[in-house]
């Protein structure tokens, strides 16, 4: 009972020790965001590898879940006969929760991993240590942008997700069930405030990135330097990133409606 | 990290692409406008709000020309609502405004009624003929009172005749 | 010197003169790749100092580090060359950061120490293309780009055929011998080590010894004899251990977060 309590103990006290540690990269990662030179190619190439890479996905899977919503709402909204609000159900479902959160959790899946493996293993192969010893800081030169991108890219992603979510709620409630286009429109533009609603959900999606970039980075630049430590670094972002950014959407959720 | 120039073209397209989606969303969709120039500010005093929010609509004929930037209690206790109007407006005083539903359960939001008079509201004048919004309980709180009070004989009567001001849609 | 719970050496005091080759040699483990690490800032001690050019680098600031390190240039057992960039990229890379050289001399100067360590044609090929022998001079080429005063190798000879191994020997004597770099070379590699050494710094579970090769090979303590004949002098040997790949050998070698 005794070891039980330490052991409770000793991992509490690591679990703060970990979020100082955290905190303290995060410090790094913006001083050297503000130090010359720029970086700006290894930015572009950033996004290149965490935006454009993810685009697929994301635009697959945001007219999937808007198509299923629309079939889903559309056959419970008939039981009250408000189906003509289909249109708003769907775009307020998508705008306020499913856009921003399923796109951190897919973007965390791919984009994230990729970063955590990719660090992970220059760390394994000696390359950060090769780059100090040409004086050059390897989280100035790699962590930074990558972060960065993760921050810029995650408001763009979510957008694409809820358009081609809205697309696929229209094609199954139009095309499917024989809503009326104009009806589906309308409910969906009365229904959805900017303020309330979709500045919000582009606020969730930066606080996202901020969390998705750190995770992946901190993972891939605090990983053991062997392969075992490296799939150990990409597997706890994406289950620490998953589950830090379900937790922020219900605080950020709280808050943003008050 | 060779930079190909193919590859910077398609993180531009993905850029554009992905802006023009939040502006999609942000206008086309959630309804965000220029606001035309502002600076009327007018007030209007109204015995009952009913769920009116900041930043709801101030319309007339159907036509958005303003928003609502703030409601609170005036020293008489009615609730003072502040209206922040494009500045070219030109309201006679004797214009009304009244608190209206999109719908039977929409949003509320301001109504004004244009009147007939030669002087025109400045900012911060205050407009004086203001109709409160319609609490759609003690509408049918008022109907049932009326019923039970002729045909069923009083015990239900107290129940229906809610006039204490519950909140709107 | 101590990682975690796990003492490497406890008062060690050995000097490595100037212009000299001085090799470090020991058992799996022993910490010689430490020794190194130590003297490029990479890890700290847990007391002592370390003399570079009779400056005291423990304790210092990563950046004040980053000057210390121009004179340092460090050939990494595994290369670590940044494996997404040319050879020609990697070697041109801490000139283009740290320099105001324009391309047509920095060419010149990658140029130039391809040639010194006989590679003049792979500028173009990728890290991964590279066979053990190229890859050790591509990271021999870089370590000596900024023309350092003090040059670390660990272990330069691991992995490699009997005559790479003797052409990378060639070529650090040689390299030692026009310019005077001060060389402090870990490995495992007995016969060669022993060649091309001025001094010898031997590291035992008792203690160390120091002297010169030949003084060494004449000890009075059996241990060290011992272990200086342990495989026999032929060339046709290759002295990698296989129980020990390079990424099990980082893992003792890493300190804390830097």
């Amino acid at each position: 009972m005794r070891r039980a309590i330490e052991d409770l103990g000793f991992l509490a006290l690591r679990f703060v020790d970990d979020l100082g540690k955290l905190a303290l990269f995060t410090l790094r990662i913006l001083a050297a965001r503000f130090t010359p030179p720029l970086r700006c190619g290894a930015f572009v190439t950033e996004l290149f590898k965490l935006g454009v890479l993810s685009l697929i996905i994301i635009c697959v899977s945001g007219m999937a879940v808007g198509m299923v919503l629309g079939l889903q709402g559309y056959n419970t909204l008939v039981r009250f006969g408000a189906e003509q609000s289909l249109g708003a159900v769907v775009g307020l479902s998508l705008i306020r929760e499913l856009g921003p959160v399923l796109t951190a959790l897919l973007t965390t899946g791919r984009a994230g991993s990729a970063t955590a493996a990719e660090i992970g293993s220059m760390v394994a192969t000696e390359q950060l240590d090769g780059l100090r010893m040409m004086s050059i800081n390897p989280v100035h030169l790699v962590v930074t942008p990558k972060a960065s991108a993760m921050i810029a890219v995650m408001p763009l992603l979510s957008a694409l997700f809820i358009v081609c979510g809205l697309f696929g709620g229209y094609a199954v409630g139009v095309g499917l069930m024989g809503l009326d286009g104009g009806t589906y429109m309308s409910s969906l533009q009365s229904a959805v405030d900017f303020h309330d609603d979709v500045l919000g959900s582009l606020l969730k999606a930066l606080i996202f990135g901020v969390l998705i970039g750190l995770i992946s980075t901190y993972r891939g630049y605090t990983s053991a330097p062997t392969s075992e430590g490296v799939s150990a670094a990409t597997t706890s972002t994406v289950v620490i990133g998953s589950v830090s950014v379900l937790i922020f959407d219900y605080f950020i959720t709280a808050l943003w409606g008050v | 990290m060779t930079r190909s120039p193919l590859r910077d073209l398609l993180v531009g397209l993905f850029v554009v692409v992905g802006l023009c989606a939040i502006a999609y969303l942000s206008f086309s969709v959630g309804g965000l406008s220029y606001s035309g120039p502002g600076g009327l500010t007018i007030y209007a005093a109204f015995d009952q709000t009913g769920g009116l929010k900041p930043r709801a609509p101030v319309v007339i004929s159907g036509v958005k020309v303003g928003q609502v930037t703030s409601i609170a209690l005036d020293p008489s206790f009615r609730a003072r609502v502040a209206m922040d109007l494009d500045g070219r407006l030109k309201l006679p005083t004797d214009t009304t405004a009244s608190i209206v539903t999109a719908g039977i359960l929409g949003d509320r939001y301001v109504s004004l009624q244009l009147g007939g008079d030669d002087k025109v509201l400045a900012s911060g004048d205050s407009i004086t003929f203001t109709e409160s919004a319609i609490i759609l309980e003690s509408l049918i709180g008022k109907f049932m009172y009326g019923r039970t009070g002729g045909s069923s004989g009083g015990e239900s009567g107290g129940g229906g005749a809610d006039e204490t001001q519950k909140k709107g849609s | 010197m101590a990682f975690g719970s796990r003492v490497v050496f406890d008062s060690l005091s050995c000097g490595f003169p100037r212009g000299k080759i001085s090799v470090i040699l020991g058992g799996s483990g022993s910490g010689k790749s430490t020794i190194l690490r130590l003297v490029g800032g990479l890890v700290q001690p847990r007391s002592g100092v370390i003399l570079v050019e009779g400056q005291d680098i423990v304790g210092l600031a990563e950046r004040r580090m980053y000057e210390v390190r121009r004179k340092l240039g460090m050939m990494f057992q595994g290369g670590a060359l940044l494996d997404s960039l040319t050879v020609f990229d990697n070697l041109a890379f801490p000139l283009r950061e740290h320099t105001r050289l324009t391309e047509t001399e920095v060419a010149a100067e990658v140029q130039n120490r391809l040639d010194a360590v006989g590679m003049s044609n792979v500028g173009d090929l990728l890290p991964g293309q590279l066979s053990g022998g190229m890859l050790k001079r591509a990271a021999l080429a870089r370590a000596i780009i900024r023309k350092p005063s003090i040059l670390l190798c660990d272990e330069p000879f691991s992995g490699l055929d009997p005559a790479s191994t003797k052409r990378i020997e060639r070529l650090l004597v040689r390299m030692n011998r026009d310019s005077s770099v001060t060389m402090l070379v870990v490995s495992h590699h007995i016969p060669s080590t022993m060649r091309m050494a001025d001094r010898v710094l031997l590291l035992l579970p008792q203690g160390a010894v120091e002297g010169q090769p030949q003084e060494l090979r004449a000890h009075a303590d059996p241990r060290v004899t011992a272990f200086l004949n342990e495989v026999p002098d032929l060339d046709a040997e290759s002295l990698e251990d296989p129980d020990e790949p390079p990424a099990g050998k980082a893992v003792r070698a890493r300190g804390g977060m830097r």
